[in-house]
């Protein structure tokens, strides 16, 4: 059976004619181009590389930028891609995020036109890869502790430090790198083939498996000074590319949860115990009954989501609220899914089982759960809990 | 080149066809429509010839009024305008279909005309043949090769055992096999574009069918499973019913 989305509150008829052609385009490019690859590519611990180009042919990196090969669209649109493609594996959906959210959007947003002109051309064909470094092996919730630094020697700057969980990172050829100039947070564009520069490989996990993730090492580089983005300072850098990334991710895994619901119930309509189909039991129905309901809410918080981010009066709360809820609906039905499965359910050639194990990814990057209800706190009691 | 490529839509080839209560066609409630398959592949190559060549991409449907959804993926792959015979409802009788559009065509000056080799509802494989002769022009049958030049386009066709080269004089109705291209997926801005690009609606009336269905019926259910017996003793069996009732060894 081919898959079939769930829509039990027909958000399809919100959407305009041409928002659907994106959709059903970018659903049939995964059915047809990705999903014969993944289970491989999860047992190789394998990004498939060789689909950017055909990413970069359809437009989709980069989706909502004006300019540089971008289509210019609106946040519906790159919700929806987000969520068909991590309808095939989050890995697949992040590779695009990272590229989108946290590589082209500053460069967009912060860089100098040169810049610009250099590097958003080509990410947005694919042919170029960008990753985004943040995280580091002692700051992860807490970016502003970060130790990574820049040194200003006159005629360019000395970089040093190290990040670590970085998607695209072995892969990449430019990183987005988060470092501090004189005490404050700024961002710098640094290249592939730099000296001291080098991004070695996780290879042992179990989770975003067919997604490259790696440390990025910074050993006296010398970034010339033009690879500076000139247009932004402080924490508030990477935390507004966090927010678009955090906003795929909300749609994202939804496509995920949509996946897992469809892959349980056509195999509980399929499968006989005792004589009836497995979906014929209450306590099946009763599994049913909650992923439909909490896949159908997570829906709704992402349309709305969507038009207040169109109208550009979203709030960075709005999006935690978003990615703390959808990511931990999408691990539940996952994992509700993987126990009516039975046995199957923890073979690969069943999808829940590695969507299960992706999420438990998606649950803890891009601002942990805890962060994000602390982030929800803090806008409903005014009072920030995060430190000391 | 003034390329004009003949497509419809039919059902999402994972549909569950449903028959309609009078027992003679398809209840299409509900049903979601594709481009027919072997269209994408003439819309490809003829995108392919006119990004080669220069010229005109013009997709061509006869059908319902409401296939301008389908239309407008073909234009999001890249065609320039497209032509919509609203024949009301969509057409079972490819011998309809073939003089509606030859009765356009007529009026068109068409460097060459690209087919599907079929549809894949209800697989006649008759409407490119029937509209080349109405048009009086050659026509080659599912072709998976195409080259132009000086006029004329030498293609190739897979038979049984062996490909068959041809040197057709242009214009020509040319329908089109699978392996031909691999057509692309429409891009973000394609599809923006596509909802500018002109879709001309004409009226047309279907000629009356020289054939009325008597009848449309779900094919049999498959039959329930044998056991023939257990482990390498039912092996001389197996090979006898592969050989003999499955004709298949």
């Amino acid at each position: 059976m081919a898959y079939q989305a769930l829509d039990f509150y027909d958000f399809d008829s919100l959407l305009q004619e041409e928002e659907l052609a994106v959709r059903d385009e970018v659903r049939r490019w995964v059915s047809e181009r990705f999903m014969p690859k993944i289970e491989e590519c999860f047992l190789e611990q394998r990004f498939p590389l060789e689909l950017s180009r055909e990413l970069g042919e359809m437009n989709l990196f980069g989706a909502t930028l004006s300019g540089y090969g971008c289509a210019g669209l609106n946040n519906t649109v790159y919700g929806l891609i987000n969520r068909e493609l991590e309808r095939g594996d989050s890995g697949l959906r992040s590779f695009l995020s990272v590229q989108s959210g946290l590589v082209m959007y500053p460069i967009h947003s912060y860089g100098s036109e040169e810049q610009r002109e250099k590097w958003l051309p080509k990410l947005a064909t694919g042919e170029a890869i960008g990753c985004f470094g943040l995280t580091e092996p002692d700051h992860g919730s807490d970016p502003g502790g970060m130790v990574t630094h820049a040194v200003d020697k006159g005629d360019h700057y000395l970089l040093n430090g190290a990040k670590m969980w970085i998607t695209n990172g072995s892969i990449a050829d430019v990183a987005v790198v988060w470092a501090k100039l004189d005490g404050v947070i700024r961002g710098f564009l640094v290249e592939k083939g730099m000296q001291g520069f080098s991004a070695p490989l996780h290879r042992k996990k179990f989770s975003l498996a067919a997604s490259v993730t790696s440390e990025l090492v910074f050993d006296n580089v010398k970034l010339p000074k033009e690879n500076i983005l000139p247009g932004v300072e402080g924490l508030k850098g990477p935390l507004s590319c966090l927010n678009q990334a955090r906003y795929g991710i909300a749609w994202g895994v939804i496509g995920a949860a949509q996946a897992c619901y469809d892959e349980a119930l056509q195999y509980q309509l399929e499968r006989k115990q005792f004589n009836r189909p497995l979906a014929s039991f209450q306590l099946q129905q009763a599994k049913l009954a909650e992923m439909m309901t909490a896949i159908t809410a997570a829906q709704g918080i992402c349309m709305q989501l969507a038009r207040l981010k169109d109208e550009k009066r979203i709030t960075p709360p709005q999006i935690s609220l978003a990615k703390r809820n959808n990511v931990a609906m999408a691990l539940d039905v996952a994992r509700s899914a993987r126990t009516m499965l039975g046995a199957n359910g923890i073979s690969l050639e069943y999808q829940c089982g590695r969507h299960m194990l992706n999420l438990e990814s998606v649950y803890t990057y891009e601002g942990t759960h805890d962060i994000h209800t602390l982030v929800l706190g803090h806008a409903a009691s005014g009072l920030p809990a995060y430190s000391n | 080149m003034n390329i004009f490529v003949c497509m419809k839509r039919v059902p999402d080839t994972e549909s569950q066809i449903q028959l309609a209560a009078d027992g003679r066609s398809v209840d299409t409630a509900g049903l979601n429509y594709i481009i027919n398959p072997y269209d994408e592949y003439a819309i490809e190559a003829a995108l392919q010839l006119a990004e080669k060549e220069g010229g005109e991409v013009t997709l061509l449907t006869v059908g319902a009024s409401d296939s301008d959804k389908t239309i407008r993926k073909g234009l999001a792959m890249g065609a320039q305008k497209a032509v919509l015979l609203d024949s009301g409802e969509d057409l079972a009788d490819p011998a309809q279909v073939a003089v509606l559009l030859a009765d356009y065509l007529k009026e068109q000056s068409a460097d060459l005309v690209l087919c599907g080799k079929q549809g894949v509802d209800y697989d006649h494989a008759a409407t490119g043949g029937m509209l080349a002769a109405r048009l009086g022009i050659p026509c080659v049958s599912a072709i998976a090769s195409l080259e132009v030049a000086e006029g004329k386009a030498k293609v190739q066709r897979d038979v049984e055992g062996a490909s068959e080269r041809f040197e057709v004089a242009l214009p020509a109705v040319l329908t089109c096999d699978k392996g031909l291209n691999e057509p692309r997926y429409a891009s973000l801005k394609g599809i923006m574009q596509a909802k500018k690009k002109p879709l001309e609606k004409v009226s047309v009336t279907p000629a009356d069918s020289a054939r009325q269905t008597e009848g449309m019926a779900y094919p049999p259910a498959r039959p329930a499973g044998r056991v023939i017996g257990e482990g390498t003793d039912a092996v001389p069996e197996l090979l006898r019913l592969l050989k003999e009732e499955a004709k298949v060894l």
